[in-house]
């Protein structure tokens, strides 16, 4: 039987809304946390410690979102642990922000000049405090722009959270329009939502760009 | 842990694996192909076109860029039919790979359009090139040597991105993996050897890529 599209429907999908944010903040804090430790280790005064950091950006980056979040989700259930999808989706979609946020902050950090470095440590000071009070203010200021960008990206990739079964907005959508079958309308309101997510945040990170005169994307 | 890992399955399916490998990358390479053609003429559109041509070109790229591939795929591949355009799971995510390559790219071949400085127009100008000369060899060729670090990583996240198609069950590496998977349930070493390839297609593509520069674009710099 198929069902009619009311305002029901409509506050079905407007309420899935919530777990796509959800996911996004979950994915995005998390991200920051590890990714900020990806972009130290990526510039560390060791060679080892920023090869392997290197490695983990380049694997991230270089398998499809898809691939990690069926790893953690199959990953999990192999070891014997029932995950449920949402912690499987925000374990995968947080290990993927840490590579993509390690890589964009390690270019800020890397863009303080060098003298700052050299001053630093003519002054004596220790590398906790040198980075702490010298650098990473410096370097947050020009990585605000593209980590706005970066949260557009986000925000759309909570999306495939879905295909491992998670109800967010996407899945929301494949569910009403399963039952009342009017694709262009049901999945059309799901895209303007997903566009009144972003689209702001788009254009704050073009405004911030002008702003700061950086380039980085 | 006390699972056993058992890889046989997996590996007695390769000639499937290297045929969903082998349609995945002319899938992208054909999206990739197609969208580089929307993308010079939105850039075209958008750099030289009239106001409403301008302002179209800004609602494709923005809609598209702002709302996931995912739920684009969905609008094509369900809706279509629904507006009598049959399409098979192939030719949508054909499509849907397309029309969104053509919108990232739109960007990049306007951002390289910008980096050539009007006296080079000028020049073409004065020594009576005709409109569309000028725009070839003056302004796009050029301006795609400029771009094409941006364009070679844009393949390479599109080619990663196609996996998404598997949602509508497109015949590429993942749909592949998705069928291998239902019929062994040894999901975890399917999606694990799965990775690896596309992780392989990548970094083979990015060499490939780098030589090519090499050979084509870093000989005509060292000429200058």
């Amino acid at each position: 039987m198929i069902r009619q599209f009311t305002s029901a429907e409509f506050f079905f999908l407007l309420s899935a809304v919530r777990w796509t944010l959800l996911l996004s903040a979950i994915a995005f804090a998390g991200g920051a946390a590890l990714g900020l430790l990806v972009a130290l280790a990526r510039t560390a005064p060791w060679q080892w410690l920023r090869a392997t950091a290197g490695a983990y950006i380049l694997v991230f980056q270089g398998t499809p979102l898809l691939m990690q979040l069926f790893l953690v989700f199959f990953g999990a259930t192999m070891v014997g642990a029932s995950v449920d999808p949402l912690a499987a989706a925000a374990i995968g979609l947080t290990l993927n922000a840490a590579a993509f946020l390690g890589e964009i902050w390690r270019g800020c950090i890397q863009a303080i000049p060098k003298g700052q470095w050299e001053a630093s440590t003519a002054l004596g000071l220790h590398y906790v405090t040198r980075m702490r009070e010298i650098i990473l203010p410096q370097a947050a200021k020009i990585a605000v722009a593209p980590t706005v960008g970066f949260l557009v990206m986000l925000v759309k990739s909570t999306s495939l959270a879905s295909i491992i079964g998670f109800v967010e907005l996407t899945r929301a959508g494949q569910i009403v329009n399963n039952a009342t079958f009017r694709p262009f309308l049901v999945f059309g309101i799901v895209a303007a939502i997903y566009f009144a997510l972003c689209w702001p945040l788009s254009l704050y990170a073009r405004h911030l760009e002008k702003r700061f005169g950086t380039v980085s994307r | 842990m006390n699972y056993v890992f058992q890889f046989g399955d997996v590996f007695n399916a390769w000639p499937e694996l290297l045929l969903g490998a082998w349609l995945t990358i002319r899938l992208s390479g054909l999206a990739m192909l197609l969208g580089l053609a929307v993308a010079v003429l939105c850039a075209l559109g958008k750099t030289q076109g009239p106001r409403p041509v301008r302002w179209l070109v800004d609602v494709y790229v923005e809609v598209i860029r702002n709302t996931p591939f995912l739920v684009q795929i969905f609008i094509i591949f369900f809706g279509l039919p629904r507006a009598g355009i049959r399409l098979d799971a192939n030719e949508a995510a054909l499509l849907a790979m397309v029309i969104n390559a053509g919108a990232y790219c739109t960007e990049i071949v306007r951002a390289g359009i910008e980096t050539i400085h009007k006296g080079q127009i000028e020049a073409g100008l004065a020594l009576g090139l005709k409109r569309l000369q000028i725009f070839l060899y003056v302004v796009l060729f050029p301006a795609l040597k400029a771009i094409y670090p941006s364009l070679t990583s844009q393949f390479i996240l599109l080619m990663l991105t196609s996996s998404v198609v598997s949602a509508i069950s497109a015949e590429e590496l993942t749909a592949v993996a998705n069928n291998l998977q239902s019929q062994t349930f040894r999901s975890f070493e399917i999606y694990i050897v799965v990775t690896g390839m596309y992780f392989a297609m990548s970094l083979m593509f990015a060499g490939a890529f780098a030589l090519i520069y090499r050979a084509v674009f870093a000989r005509t710099d060292a000429a200058r």
